[in-house]
């Protein structure tokens, strides 16, 4: 976490300036150089590759004219760096342009996509921390026993088995044969637009609305989805947190806490877990930020409209506008984590301060 | 991940066969019609600019047209739609159309002759990539003020550039870019002389059986019964197409009665639900056509008995019955089945004793060729299998594979010995294959016909290239058929090309819903005729 000794602050003036001040200053211009080294690297791929968005605009069979109408009408006949320029003026003004392939804006599309991958993926996460944290814990204080090979065995499956096969056998066991939850889709068609759309999350807009029956249907339908990328996580997070803990638990201070007689229970879910927190954040963040950026398979499976599909829809059809928005939120997701956890390492961790 | 996926799709199809099944039983409502497709192809809903499949299916239900095809009736062929009837004057270049009287547009203005001759002036002004459909005849950004013209609010007079066949006008103002919208709602969302063309692309001005209440891309397009159209409220109050991507998710949701329609099932899913309770499979044709066809430029190729003993090397049936089973169907013709003029003859089956007598009678010996194929499954397929039955006859073929650009520019080129192609119309006329597979006006390499099949093989039709453009101007539809099967008659004798298969598309449906009309093979799907 590269952002975290941007902390250090200035040795004069008030301990809020030196704390808070200087340093968020200096995470703004942090933000802001990453985010248009981003922004740069992107354009300039997009621009070098060798497809022409004017013939995907007009069409094949399109005269010259038109061709070189449509050219300078994108600025396409101006010298690179300044085809950028006018790009960042308008993503700056949050125009990202117009998708070639849904004919939508592309903010108004990311609006639809992300949040569905965002309800996603949040949702994932709790189930693999809520689940991988406590898992890995027990492994490492009974090492070796069958709860330990329990989880090695229960996070190898997660690494090694394809989320295809496994999200298919699931739609069909918990959706084909047993109907305990909803099918692929974000709700049932006559649930669709009864809500109004406030996050484009379904689950907290028909909170929101009161509307419980819709709540019921959506919650059946991201259950079995999250459920699966909470297990890839599940498996990632439980992994690092019993090596974690197996370090702290060999060390002196825990000998030390045993001796004085403090019950085994408070050793090891106070003294033992609290250290291995600002690993456990960083470990957490990661494995979020990579389901935040979409899982394209698991989409695919349970047609779940996200940012995963768009993206990689957009990419192979060239569509660079769509790539480039899509980028950017992927880029400023990682940034915002970032700053995220740096924020929680101050907060759990008084050397970070 | 294609190979991955595929290898997954394929390992889950095979486990949900063998299962023994019982799911849980669920139903749409009676009025809604609920359907899983791909809809990704949809990058525009403007009629002008429309040109992929999922898109001409939300189109066809939304626009009215000047004429249009009855979906209970495909074979009867265009008839009235939003223009009465017509008539065509004695040089046969002006057709002159009576508007239906009390038809409305879903903003509830009145449909005039005044939005036709604006909606295909429009097609023609903008020029989108289906524009040739319409400029074909002669029209054009210059001319459309006095080739497309109402002369009052209920007539229209289109003019072409010189005779065409009747049928031929009519049958290509059926197809998607025929649609006609509604001016004024249009004119008021037009920005920067776009004529609504931004608007459009995500909203609709129709007059048809369904309005557009939404479309969200690669998520669903729900549409709402239009209670005023012209031919009766249709019986769906709703239609909502999901776009589901995956056959064995489409294959659940069928199974389970979440939705009424399945459009995508691959062939194991549909042996998979063929036979169980509530579901039916429907297989109907659609319009594009397998080929290979031989280079006249090779000098044992060109000869007559060698094309004709290479039409009797494809093993049809063996791979209509094996790895096309369900996808393609048998068809040795250049018009596809349901075509004006499409005819049924299969004259040729895998006889290697004929073929070996027609390459002895040619004096033809340890003949080796090369085929170009792109890297499509299924044509990498078909490939093998003619490498193994020419072989039978001693031809060597070595099979070159390429991605589709590398292929088709060598084809293009007229470099290969034989290539082994797909065809799809492009619009609802047979002129669209006739005009490719057996017209080339001018055989030589400067010539540079290259959207031209018979002039890629380097083939000379012959009279068939005055046939076709006779048949081009032919008032008459009943003989304008019967020259198009004289056509494919002599084609099937003489040309280099062995027509092989023709598409079918496989549909799952519960079986309460009657009446569902994919389009055949020269329009799309019709939701208004739906009951359940």
């Amino acid at each position: 976490m590269a952002l975290a000794e941007n902390s250090g602050g200035g040795r004069r003036g008030s301990p809020f300036l030196r704390h808070w001040v200087i340093p968020a200053g200096k995470t703004a211009v942090s933000i802001a150089v990453t985010m248009l080294g981003l922004l740069f690297v992107t354009f300039v791929i997009g621009r070098v590759m060798p497809i022409d968005p004017v013939l995907s605009i007009v069409g094949e069979s399109a005269s010259p004219a038109t061709v070189q109408a449509a050219r300078e009408q994108l600025g396409l006949d101006q010298p690179l760096v300044v085809q950028f320029w006018y790009y960042l003026r308008d993503v700056l003004h949050g125009d990202f342009g117009t998708s070639l392939l849904t004919a939508h804006p592309v903010s108004e599309d990311i609006k639809r996509v992300f949040p569905a991958t965002l309800e996603l993926a949040t949702l994932g996460t709790i189930i693999g921390v809520v689940v991988g944290v406590p898992l890995g814990v027990v492994a490492a204080v009974r090492q070796g026993s069958w709860i330990d090979q329990i989880a090695r065995v229960v996070a190898l499956v997660g690494y090694s088995m394809p989320i295809f096969w496994l999200g298919l056998m699931g739609l069909l066991i918990f959706y084909g044969i047993l109907g305990w939850v909803g099918g692929p889709g974000r709700l049932d068609i006559f649930y669709e637009d009864i809500v109004p759309q406030r996050t484009g999350m379904i689950l907290i807009d028909s909170a929101w609305a009161g509307d419980w029956s819709v709540f019921r249907n959506a919650f059946s339908h991201i259950i079995l989805p999250a459920s699966l990328l909470g297990y890839y996580s599940l498996a990632y997070i439980s992994r690092m947190t019993r090596s974690f803990m197996l370090e702290q638990l060999s060390a002196e201070y825990i000998t030390t806490a045993r001796v004085k007689g403090l019950p085994e229970r408070t050793v090891i879910w106070r003294h033992a877990l609290g250290n291995i927190r600002v690993q456990l954040i960083t470990v957490i963040a990661l494995s979020y930020a990579q389901l935040l950026e979409g899982s394209v398979l698991t989409e695919i499976i349970f047609s779940w409209p996200g940012i995963g599909q768009y993206i990689t829809n957009a990419l192979l059809s060239a569509d660079m506008n769509a790539v480039l928005g899509g980028t950017v939120v992927v880029g400023l997701i990682f940034i915002l984590l970032n700053i995220f956890s740096d924020l929680l390492y101050k907060f759990f961790d008084p050397r970070a301060k | 991940m294609k190979r991955r996926e595929f290898l997954a799709g394929t390992a889950m199809a095979a486990a949900l066969s063998t299962l023994p099944m019982t799911l849980a039983q669920a139903a749409t409502p009676p009025n809604m019609l609920v359907i899983a497709n791909r809809i990704d192809d949809i990058t525009t809903l403007d009629p002008a600019e429309s040109f992929e499949f999922a898109g001409s299916d939300v189109s066809r239900n939304v626009y009215g047209k000047l004429v249009n095809f009855d979906p209970m009736d495909l074979d009867a062929g265009y008839g009235p739609d939003l223009a009465e009837s017509w008539t065509v004057s004695e040089d046969g270049k002006t057709i002159t159309f009576k508007m239906r009287a009390g038809v409305k547009f879903h903003s509830g203005n009145p449909v005039t002759a005044k939005d036709a001759e604006y909606s295909l002036r429009r097609a023609v002004i903008l020029e989108k990539t289906p524009s040739f459909i319409l400029t074909q005849f002669g029209f054009s950004k210059d001319n459309v003020e006095e080739t497309i013209k109402a002369t009052d609010d209920m007539t229209l007079v289109i003019t072409t550039d010189q005779k065409y066949a009747t049928s031929f006008v009519l049958n290509c103002l059926t197809s998607t870019i025929g649609g006609i919208v509604d001016m004024k709602t249009v004119m008021e969302h037009e920005v920067d002389g776009d004529m609504g063309n931004a608007w459009l692309k995500t909203n609709t001005a129709g007059s048809g059986a369904y309005k557009l209440i939404s479309w969200k891309p690669n998520e669903s397009v729900s549409l709402q019964a239009n209670p005023d159209f012209y031919l009766g409220k249709p019986a769906m109050e709703r239609v909502i197409v999901r776009h589901v991507q995956e056959s064995a998710s489409q294959r659940l949701l069928l199974e389970r009665g979440d939705i009424d329609v399945a459009r995508n099932l691959n062939p194991e899913d549909v042996k998979g639900i063929t036979g169980k309770d509530g579901i039916a499979i429907d297989s109907e044709l659609r319009g594009r056509i397998m080929y290979i066809s031989l280079n006249q430029k090779h000098p044992e190729l060109s000869k007559p008995e060698v094309k004709e003993a290479i039409k009797y090397l494809i093993d049809y049936e063996g791979m209509q019955n094996s790895f096309l089973n369900g996808q393609y169907a048998i068809h040795q013709n250049f018009l596809p089945r349901t075509y004006l003029g499409a005819i049924d003859d299969a004259p040729y089956s895998l006889n290697v004793e004929k073929a070996k007598e027609l390459l002895a009678k040619a004096g033809v010996e340890n003949l080796e060729i090369t085929a170009g194929v792109r890297d499509a499954q299924e044509r990498i397929e078909i490939g093998q299998s003619i490498q193994n039955t020419l072989a039978q006859a001693g031809i060597k073929l070595n099979l070159v594979v390429g991605t589709g650009k590398q292929t088709l520019s060598k084809y293009r080129a007229r470099e290969l010995d034989m290539y082994i192609g797909a065809w799809g119309p492009d619009y609802p006329d047979p002129q669209t294959n006739a005009g490719t597979f057996a017209y080339n006006p001018d055989n030589s390499d400067d010539a540079g016909l290259t959207g031209l099949l018979a002039w890629r093989n380097a083939w000379n039709p012959g009279d068939l290239t005055a046939q076709v453009d006779a048949a081009v101007i032919e008032g008459d539809r009943d003989t304008r058929k019967k020259m198009y099967e004289d056509m494919q008659r002599e084609f099937l004798k003489t040309s280099p090309f062995a027509i092989m298969f023709q598409k079918i598309e496989q549909t799952g449906r519960r079986d309460n819903v009657k009446n569902l009309n994919l389009g055949g093979a020269i329009t799309a799907v019709s939701y208004w005729p739906v009951t359940k």
